[in-house]
């Protein structure tokens, strides 16, 4: 996308890098403690959420092996709540939410803008530092015998009601919330005042209008979690009665002051994954994006739009029926701006050059599930149909089709596709596109029963099922461990590159941006010369028959 | 054959309605993923590398196009929404004359009344061709009164009155779920309604626990409170009463001190009996005490029934 003055173009030799790079330009423990480069921060990011992944999924799994049977099994009422209510938590607040901005967001901003670091790189630091402490409490609160609300919390059961470490994980939630603020703002003054000349915004990769809207709801929304988690820590040690009925509180008031924050929060976590997926399509199908306007500016709807809904969660909660329906015809407004996205990436392969590496099965993988996700969501935004669907496990299917179809199929897009950039080492392509698809068809073994599940009435939440529900609650099991299989090859099949895969080359798939114009691994500083940009994003050619990526020989 | 069933049993009209617009929903998304899916398959194998295709594109942006697939679906969409919000309506708004039942939740049991007093816990019995309507409340956290088979579900709130209604249209058993968490044996509260022809359910209210029919009545349990708490004292509309008259108040709206408007309703006479001084009427003193902790959710329904019952007189 830009005219490049200096070495590591895609398609110089390998030889041709220096030695020193961000990773081993320092190597002291301080040194990474203590860094302040955006790129050492999103690995720490990256490591810590891995970590919470496989802590999340561990619970996840241990759910699914109780709900393999109708009746009790391994676990008892009160540790099988604890479960989902943790799966919940650490999966949401320390895995889902930060993991695109705070891992490829917080590497890539910059070298995607030309930039030789965010605009506060201390701030930056101190992020992560908020999110680890958060995850401290987090930690603590599961290891000193977990919490039971759901990850919801709602009153007053969590703050009149539950026996467990509630304070604990409703200040973790509380303390995660500073740590979205800060990345967020960060991300907003890079992208406005540290553009590279020539970068105007209509040029920016998706990538970063996707990363500059979520960054809009994580300054604008996150406050009001905090506000919510602070006055639930209030009410529950001191007894200030605001959603407890008996101290003069209405409950419902809590779940609009938590929906407003964690309906939009749900498009802090999609809509990164769409940055992502905009990329890397491009990259596979040699193409110009289609329709680069109504990407961008579906984004910023999205981003409006998605504070105005928070009330379709809310259709039975005793809310009021007009209130419902605006909510509702909101909610179906909303999925345009997705359709809308959907539509122009489908249209984007239209006389591409279309190769199928890793990376671009995972995006194939997320507009499928994403689909389904997002057109599961109108069967809940429509409020005669929710009636019957809230609160039962049609709502989990949905969730996860988009909280993983989409989300996490994103990411592990994004971590594949950025991977030789951030480690300078390719992984082995057949057993990520193994992976991708042992992960692709566990998915929907285990998420595809849940609807047939939920629409017979199964509620969410339950510990032991009605008999009739067996068969599809079984097949979810099975599914869930195929799909475990497929997280842990994906995890082997990248720690097994650092050590044994090939090195990469600056730009092994031959993608346009600024970040493939610098070595890989990139230089503590980035770029020795600001670059300057004079072509659009996404200025591939797909008439031109090329060789194959200097990565491939490297 | 019961494990491999994908439609749940629909016991009520509105339960098919439901199901129309669901399927309806289903065919219109299995429609948008395969038109998706079959774009992707085919550009992917047309235009895979080394395919010899003509790659040339005249204009590499067509706003025709965007407009098109942003515009239609958002009919559809708007199409989709008329047609749930009038489910929802349908669902929302209670019908006229159907009968009552009072539902309090708590952890971990549905308790129940019918209208001649007969109680019953984790079971309801309702009578086939004839609109229920539920007035439901909570002792403890919020709960959520769940039938799959009705397709119908209504949160059940702490400190405030929920509704909800339904007519079924065939005999049998369907589960009876709590869908709201709440608390360690949440999966565990529920049990069935049983929808019986109307001449079952009628014998079946005498039965069992009736104490001597009209002695135990919510109106009548209602009507003793009414006396025993000294509610009559002030609320009989007597000459020179401290109180509101309350015969004929239902449904009927009151000003109040500041000059506002309140409908007289569940939700307001149980605010008044707890919080006496939160919505006074115009004209009176706040003389009343509360009564708080001396009545049960129980007993304040009933009170609110004999209250109603005042007014069915009237009318």
């Amino acid at each position: 996308m830009a005219s490049i003055t200096h070495p590591g173009v895609g398609g110089t030799p390998a030889a041709t890098e220096s030695k020193s790079h961000y990773l081993n330009a320092q190597t002291s423990v301080a040194s990474w403690l203590f860094t302040i480069d955006h790129k050492r921060i999103g690995i720490m990011y990256l490591a810590s959420l891995t970590v919470f992944f496989i802590v999340g999924g561990l619970f996840a799994a241990a759910i699914r092996l109780e709900l393999a049977t109708p009746t009790a099994t391994f676990f008892d009422a009160d540790v099988y709540n604890k479960l989902f209510t943790m799966h919940g938590i650490v999966m949401i607040f320390f895995f889902l939410i930060p993991s695109i901005p705070a891992v490829l967001g917080n590497f890539l901003v910059p070298l995607m803008i030309g930039a030789r670091d965010l605009a506060f790189p201390k701030l930056n630091l101190l992020s992560y530092y908020i999110y680890a402490i958060a995850g401290v409490f987090g930690v603590t609160a599961i290891l000193l015998g977990g919490v039971d609300t759901g990850w919801t919390f709602y009153t007053p059961y969590s703050t009149a009601y539950s026996n467990s470490w509630v304070f604990l994980a409703a200040l973790a939630a509380f303390t995660a919330g500073f740590s979205s603020i800060l990345t967020g703002l960060n991300f907003i003054v890079t992208i406005h005042k540290m553009r590279a000349p020539g970068l105007t915004w209509f040029r920016l990769p998706l990538f970063i209008w996707a990363h500059y809207a979520t960054s809009l709801i994580m300054i604008l929304g996150t406050p009001v979690i905090a506000i919510t988690m602070f006055l639930l820590m209030l009410e529950r040690l001191f007894g200030v009665g605001v959603f407890d009925p008996r101290l003069g509180g209405d409950p419902v008031l809590y779940q609009h002051l938590f929906w407003f924050y964690s309906h939009p929060a749900v498009y802090i976590m999609i809509l990164p994954g769409m940055g992502v997926i905009s990329e890397v399509i491009t990259c596979f199908s040699r193409k110009r994006i289609f329709g680069y306007e109504f990407i961008a500016f579906s984004s910023m709807a999205i981003a409006i739009l998605g504070f105005l809904v928070w009330g379709h969660h809310m259709f039975v909660s005793s809310q009021s029926m007009y209130a419902g329906l605006v909510f509702s015809v909101l909610t179906f407004l909303v999925a345009i701006p997705s359709a809308v996205k959907v539509f122009n990436w489908s249209a984007t392969l239209y006389k591409g050059r279309i190769s199928f590496e890793t990376p671009m099965l995972y995006v194939y993988g997320f507009i499928g599930l994403f689909t389904i996700g997002g057109l599961t969501g109108l069967f809940l935004g429509a409020s005669g149909a929710d009636i019957h669907f809230h609160d039962t496990y049609f709502v989990v299917a949905h969730f996860h089709y988009v909280m993983v179809g989409g989300m996490v199929m994103a990411f592990l897009c994004g971590i594949h596709f950025w991977w030789p950039k951030m480690t300078g080492r390719m992984y082995n392509e057949i057993s990520g596109k193994i992976a991708m698809l042992l992960v692709f068809l566990g998915f929907n073994a285990t998420f595809f029963p849940q609807f047939i599940a939920g629409y017979l009435g199964m509620p969410r939440r339950y510990w032991e099922y009605a008999e009739e529900l067996h068969l599809w609650n079984l097949a979810s099991s099975l599914g869930a461990g195929l799909l475990g299989l497929g997280f842990g090859l994906v995890i082997v099949t990248m720690l097994a590159s650092l050590f044994f895969g090939k090195a990469a080359g600056p730009n092994p798939y031959g993608a346009k941006g600024l970040e493939w114009t610098i070595q890989s691994p990139p230089t503590t500083h980035n770029f020795h010369e600001i670059p300057v940009v004079t072509e659009e994003a996404y200025n591939y050619d797909a008439t031109i028959e090329e060789e194959e990526h200097s990565g491939s020989h490297a | 054959m019961e494990q491999l069933r994908i439609i749940p049993v629909a016991a009520t009209n509105f339960a098919t309605q439901v199901d129309i617009l669901i399927w309806a929903f289903t065919i219109l998304s299995i429609f948008f993923l395969g038109l998706v899916s079959a774009i992707l398959i085919v550009f992917s194998i047309v235009y895979r590398k080394g395919a010899k295709v003509n790659r040339v594109i005249k204009s590499p942006d067509n706003t025709l196009l965007e407009l098109t697939w942003t515009i239609l679906p958002t009919f559809l969409a708007l199409g989709f929404f008329c047609w749930s919000a009038y489910l929802f309506f349908d669902f929302k708004r209670m019908p006229e004359g159907a009968m009552e039942i009072q539902v309090i939740g708590k952890q971990w049991m549905w308790k129940t009344q019918h209208p001649n007093g007969r109680r019953e816990v984790n079971t309801l019995h309702v009578p086939k061709g004839q609109p229920v309507r539920l007035i439901m409340t909570s002792q403890d956290v919020i709960h959520s009164f769940f039938i799959p088979a009705f397709r119908a579900k209504m949160d059940v709130l702490p400190g405030k009155y929920t509704q909800m209604w339904f007519e079924p249209n065939k005999v049998g058993s369907y589960r009876l779920y709590c869908a709201e968490y709440c608390g360690t044996e949440h999966s565990l509260m529920g049990g069935w309604v049983h929808v019986m022809e109307p001449e079952d359910y009628e014998r079946w209210l005498t039965e069992g626990n009736v104490r001597t029919a009209a002695a135990s009545t919510p109106e009548a349990a209602g009507e003793r409170l009414f006396a025993a708490k000294g509610c009559v004292t002030c609320h009989a509309g007597t000459s020179g009463a401290r109180g509101p008259d309350l015969a004929g108040a239902f449904g009927t709206r009151s000003t109040l001190q500041d000059g506002t408007e309140v409908l007289v309703d569940e939700d307001y006479i149980r605010e008044s009996i707890l919080y006496p001084q939160a919505k006074l009427v115009q004209g009176f003193a706040p003389l009343m005490p509360t009564f708080k902790s001396q009545l049960r959710e129980e007993e304040i329904m009933n009170l609110i029934s004999y209250i109603k019952s005042l007014s069915d007189m009237e009318g």
